[in-house]
């Protein structure tokens, strides 16, 4: 057999019939993740064509993008704050009944973004495809799955049959050499990355990240790393599994036991890309030359090191637009900067070890006054397990403001929103024009960044603070 | 669905590269259970004024877009987020077709479910239309080419078998249905 990728292992392992000519492949989905916003519509799609769920046994259900994040709405009386907010959430919970698929519901201790509690609930294995309607389902192939976001209609297929037709995309090594530095995170590996490839360089590629670099990542890290490759263009990014994957996976709720782990580690352990496998590109970059990144513009491509200058007028209509919306120009620092709100979370960084960081900025700091910063915790269980270590507390101490999971200000959905014209560091995803509200301008950059910043009220390098 | 064929329009043309789906429909607007009635929230921060009013400046409100249903945009157009309401609200504002050089992967396949045709073509074209808004031109999906006013024609991809469903009306669930058999096989040569 001819020496195959990652990609290639997964992909055909899930061939129900291979593409041709004519007709894409249709490809088996291990797992389904569905949540509130973009599911509505399929389920009606099935609803007026008298079908099933097929699978419901590979489909999970969670509450998070319109999702509020104040407790008083989640456990208290209060009613949740958006009428169309709470009508989605209603929907779902009807859907998830009526269907059959099972739900993390509003006050369910699982609950949690989708592409937080996939993994941590042990759902998301090793070699599985696995789709959801969110483009950051990327974040699942930290694992050595293949994962990618999907439109509603696809949402709609994949209920229906438990398949997609799809083409087989192009696959894209990510050579990474070299340890990241003291206060270099995997967001700033990513950051560069994307930076380096640029926001269209991974179109119709899948991204495998490689090399030492990966390798001594956490899986926490690789899920960050993973998260933005669709930031990249990407259809989907993805690590090879090893004793580290392992190791998280070991004692997750879900996870297969007894033989069925045995026989399933075996497989999984011949997943990594063959040593002469070749891929349709590739490119290499070295973690020990990094610093902590962030971005000055409006795609995440738009990225510095935080000391950096801006680049000058480069002619470019698109560029001078986004320097406008940012309220930058060419040649400025981005240090010293003042800033209005800090974000911490996202299924990019919304995790514990995210949360580890910013609260070892915060320890014994105060939020700078006049600074609004918000920490949103990934899932309940990443809630929980902050609150048992005490971040919570440093979180509060510091003047933070400490709230139940979900998306929240990363795209605002859920009236977690940024004010036009308003900095937000944020350890988000995107930093689109009006993402985080209208005319709000977003800094994207690690929990070190994020926190440090929140502390002297000014874009900062923390660096000089840990 | 209906069959799709040729498309004959006036341009629009918004030259930006990286128009990404938040700015297509803000997150904001997504709170919907149903994919109608989404054309009202098409580029809604750059379409309106903070007060509501329309935005004189902003090309779609121009009395020149009326009836102009063939979105010329900069390099990869609706990057960003999976969310089909992109699709659906420029089809709702009656656009049947966005033109580029390179077209965000999910967006495309979002585009290509609801009849609304990507179009990448090579730059030179592209430079062409992005200097001639509202020239009207024809996309032909039989012959997968786009012909510009003085006759100049230029091919562009089309994943086949979305031309093939598209061209004869063909729903793709039906089809993947009408492969149950196999994929009851599959699932059992699996096990599970």
């Amino acid at each position: 057999m001819p020496a195959r990728t990652l990609f290639e292992k997964v992909w055909t392992a899930h061939e129900v019939v291979a593409e041709t000519a004519d007709t894409p492949a249709v490809l088996y989905i291990d797992l389904h993740l569905t949540h509130e916003v973009t599911s509505p519509q399929a389920f009606a799609m099935l609803k007026a064509s008298g079908l099933k769920v097929r699978r419901p046994d590979r489909t999970l259900a969670t509450l998070d993008h319109s999702t509020p994040t104040r407790t008083e709405q989640i456990f208290g009386n209060a009613p949740i704050a958006l009428d169309d907010a709470a009508k989605q959430v209603r929907q779902l919970e009807q859907n998830a009944q009526e269907f059959g698929v099972e739900l993390f519901g509003l006050r369910d201790p699982r609950r949690g973004i989708v592409h937080v509690i996939g993994p941590e609930q042990g759902h998301t294995r090793p070699g599985m495809t696995i789709v959801c309607g969110d483009s950051h389902t990327s974040t699942h192939g930290a694992f050595g799955a293949l994962a990618f976001g999907i439109g509603s209609t696809e949402v709609g297929h994949v209920l229906a049959t438990q398949c997609l037709l799809q083409r087989k995309p192009k696959t894209f090594a990510v050579e990474v050499a070299g340890r990241l530095p003291a206060g270099v995170t995997a967001k700033d590996l990513i950051l560069a990355i994307i930076g380096q490839i640029g926001v269209s360089g991974g179109t119709g590629h899948v991204l495998e990240y490689r090399g030492a670099g990966i390798a001594a990542l956490s899986m926490e890290e690789r899920m960050t790393v993973c998260n933005m490759s669709i930031e990249a263009g990407a259809r989907a990014g993805m690590i090879a599994p090893d004793e580290v994957t392992f190791a998280y996976l070991s004692d997750r709720p879900r996870m297969l036991a007894g033989k069925d782990w045995d026989e399933a580690l075996t497989g999984w352990r011949s997943l990594a890309s063959d040593p002469d496998a070749a891929f349709d590109a590739s490119t290499g970059i070295d973690a020990s030359q990094l610093e902590p990144m962030i971005t000055y513009g409006t795609n995440p491509g738009m990225v510095l090191p935080v000391g950096g200058a801006i680049p000058a007028d480069r002619s470019d209509p698109a560029f001078e637009r986004a320097l406008a919306y940012m309220g930058f120009r060419g040649g400025d620092t981005l240090l010293g900067k003042p800033i209005d709100v800090v974000f911490v979370g996202s299924c990019t960084n919304g995790r514990l070890e995210d949360l580890e960081a910013a609260a070892r900025v915060l320890k014994g700091r105060r939020v700078a006054p006049g600074v609004q910063m918000l920490v949103v915790p990934g899932s309940q269980h990443v809630k929980r397990q902050a609150e048992e270590l005490g971040l919570a507390d440093i979180f509060k101490a510091a003047g933070a403001d400490w709230r139940e999971s979900g998306c929240s200000m990363c795209l605002g959905m859920n009236g977690d929103t940024v004010a036009a014209g308003a900095y937000a560091i944020s350890t988000s995803n995107r930093n689109f024009e009006g993402r985080q509200g209208v005319g709000a301008r977003t800094l994207l950059a690690s929990p070190y960044t994020a926190a440090a910043s929140a502390v002297t009220g000014k874009i900062s390098d923390p660096r000089t603070m840990l | 669905m209906e069959p799709l064929t040729k498309i004959r329009s006036k341009t629009v043309v918004m030259p930006s590269a990286n128009i990404d789906t938040d700015q297509i429909i803000p997150a904001r607007f997504l709170t919907v259970t149903t994919k109608t009635g989404l054309g009202k929230a098409l580029f809604a921060d750059l379409r309106y004024r903070p007060d509501g009013a329309p935005n004189a400046d902003f090309v779609l409100n121009r009395p020149q877009a009326a009836g102009s249903w063939i979105l010329v945009a900069g390099d990869n157009f609706g990057c960003g987020s999976s969310r089909e309401h992109a699709p659906w609200a420029l089809l709702d504002h009656g656009f049947r077709a966005v033109v580029s050089t390179s077209i965000a992967d999910i967006f495309r396949t979002n585009a290509l479910k609801n009849a609304l045709l990507p179009v990448a073509v090579d730059a030179a074209t592209h430079r062409w239309l992005i200097d001639h808004p509202g020239a009207e031109i024809t996309i032909d999906l039989q012959s997968t080419s786009l012909t510009l006013p003085d006759g100049h024609s230029v091919r562009f991809p089309v994943e086949a078998f979305a031309r093939h469903c598209l061209l004869n009306g063909i729903d793709e669930l039906g089809y993947l249905r009408g492969g149950l058999a196999e994929i009851e096989r599959y699932e059992a040569a699996r096990g599970r």
